[in-house]
């Protein structure tokens, strides 16, 4: 794919020319940004992924990013956490601020940062121990509690990612024998757990049925009272019912970001409205 | 494309028909070999189980757990021997273990596509088929030599060195199977690297690394040639690792060649036992690889 004929057909679709349009939603929707990204770019190897991000995930807010398939909303979620990092070959350029230091600077504590910006990801990732233990694996790597301590926060974990009625009496069994959803679930109290600051979804109900999807969701929008949340989804019905804020991203740009009413109901760009009503993608 | 180049149903019954009948006579053919190679393959199986029967429950009473070798005439059996193969496995298996677990976690975990990790992946796969019998003379020169003599020890290494390329091979193997979004999952939660191999990885593959350090172990429980030269044998009772040390394999081949007929009985009790440890150790790793 090439990156130099992007602009054009880009700014054909949207002759407005997109770079100065974006609204900072941030203010829009009257929160200060818990993480602002800054002219961010991103490359797998020579392949540039993300162009000249600018977004602000607002503080206690659920962000959704919507677009089609390898438009980079994933790639943007592994920019947060550093995951990228894994991977030589891998690199982003740019601004990402967060309590004023850029976390994509090389000189970050990465264990530190993913303990603030937890993830939970689009299949369920139970680790093949008990449910306690998922639980308390995560915290041991940040905090030395008393065992009562540790208890207390296993519960409280499990209590916030609404799962705890369903496996208290099972704590001491493998977390492999749960379903999909409830894996999924117990996934996300194990984020909860460390205490981060951010927690970042990639399609986390891509995997499960209706039902368990609607958990989730209830879920996103409970813990949005703690936690700022950033949330991948190929569902605009999802991203509707949970965000508060729509980025929607199309071959590694951001064509515009709004509250979630608006970008759905009244888009500013021709890509967005053909995208959300369903013409490609 | 245009619709119109696609063909339409084709209307010959007679050349289906021969069609049919082609294949069905390729099928008949290829299933006749089949059967027949299969046939051949488990007459030599049964053939050498039975013959191992056959002969080697004749001699198998308490005895031959309860007395150490005799010479040809008196009553003797095969404690000696058993023990020894049962101490030399032992620290063969101890030492190549965790060596072999630590080279593939190497190659699976933090050297995947490296050019260090490939050389070491294929001098390890040459290791693995490299015939015993050269080990053994390897570790005769290391050993044996310099330290003036056979002993229970060389034999353990020789047996340490068979297992490692086993071990490495299943621990990269089963560490390749754990999917990619646990170790991302492990991380993401701000683990440092070792955590996630030794607390999350190791767990995820333990069942196929146990059952790849239980096959190497029925490996090297069978093997003569790496203790021809390295441990020799000892004809009595020994549990001193410095000296000349009594095996299975090596028992039976000193007997099997012998011309007395009590001796000879005892080998092919001896190849009963190893045989039936053998699989019994079989049976243990796929159980313990099914309850995973």
């Amino acid at each position: 794919m090439s990156g130099t004929a992007l602009p054009s057909e880009a700014s054909a679709i949207a002759p407005q020319g997109f770079g100065g349009m974006q609204a900072r939603s941030s203010e829009a929707l009257n929160a200060t940004p818990r993480i602002a990204m800054r002219n961010l770019d991103f490359y797998y190897g020579d392949n540039r992924a993300l162009k000249a991000i600018d977004l602000d995930l607002p503080e206690r807010q659920v962000t959704g990013m919507i677009g089609p398939s390898g438009c980079g909303k994933s790639t943007l979620l592994r920019v947060l956490n550093r995951m990228y990092s894994l991977y030589p070959g891998q690199r982003a350029t740019g601004e990402v601020m967060m309590d004023g230091r850029n976390i994509i600077a090389p000189d970050i504590d990465l264990n530190e940062l993913r303990a603030r910006v937890g993830m939970v990801f689009q299949k369920p990732t139970p680790f093949p121990m008990t449910i306690h233990e998922n639980i308390a694996f995560g915290v041991r790597l940040h905090e030395r509690l008393s065992k009562p301590d540790m208890e207390e926060r296993v519960e409280w974990a499990l209590t916030r990612a609404a799962i705890w009625g369903e496996v208290k009496d099972r704590l001491h069994s493998s977390a492999l024998g749960l379903s999909g959803g409830q894996q999924q679930r117990l996934c996300i109290a194990r984020s909860i757990a460390v205490r981060p600051e951010v927690i970042l979804f990639d399609e986390p109900t891509s995997a499960l049925d209706p039902i368990s999807t609607l958990k989730i969701e209830e879920l996103i929008d409970e813990l949005k009272r703690d936690f700022t949340i950033a949330i991948v989804t190929h569902n605009m019905q999802q991203a509707a019912r949970c965000a508060d804020q729509v980025a929607f991203f199309y071959l590694g740009e951001l064509i515009e970001v709004a509250p979630a009413a608006q970008l759905f109901t009244a888009p500013r760009h021709l890509k967005t409205q053909e995208y959300i009503t369903g013409r490609f993608g | 494309m245009s619709a119109t180049t696609i063909p339409g149903p084709r209307k010959d019954p007679a050349a289906a028909a021969r069609l049919g009948a082609r294949r069905r006579r390729a099928d008949l053919l290829l299933r006749g070999f089949g059967f027949a190679a299969t046939l051949l393959g488990l007459v030599f199986l049964v053939s050498i189980l039975a013959t191992l029967f056959w002969l080697g429950l004749g001699a198998l009473n308490l005895t031959v757990f309860t007395k150490v070798t005799a010479p040809p005439g008196s009553e003797g059996g095969l404690l000696n021997a058993i023990v020894g193969s049962l101490v030399q496995v032992g620290i063969g298996t101890a030492v190549g273990t965790p060596i072999g677990m630590l080279v593939g976690t190497y190659l699976a975990e933090y050297a995947r596509g490296s050019a260090l990790g490939n050389a070491v992946r294929f001098v390890s796969d040459i290791l693995l088929s490299a015939p015993s019998i050269l080990i053994g003379l390897f570790v005769y020169q290391i050993m044996v030599v310099p330290f003036g003599g056979f002993s229970g020890w060389a034999g353990s290494v020789a047996l340490a060195i068979i297992v490692i390329p086993i071990v490495v091979r299943t621990t990269e193997d089963m560490l390749s199977l754990v999917p990619n979004t646990l170790r991302e999952a492990v991380i993401g939660l701000g683990a440092p690297k070792w955590k996630m191999v030794t607390l999350v990885c190791w767990r995820a593959a333990m069942s196929g690394i146990i059952t790849g350090i239980l096959l190497a172990l029925a490996r090297v429980a069978g093997e003569t040639a790496p203790l021809l030269f390295t441990s020799l044998g000892n004809n009595g009772w020994n549990i001193d690792l410095a000296r000349p040390y009594p095996s299975l394999p090596l028992a039976i081949y000193a007997y099997a060649g012998s011309p007395y007929e009590d001796w000879i009985a005892l080998a092919w009790t001896g190849a009963l036992i190893i045989t039936l440890g053998v699989l019994g150790l079989n049976i243990l790793a796929r159980s313990v690889f099914r309850q995973k």
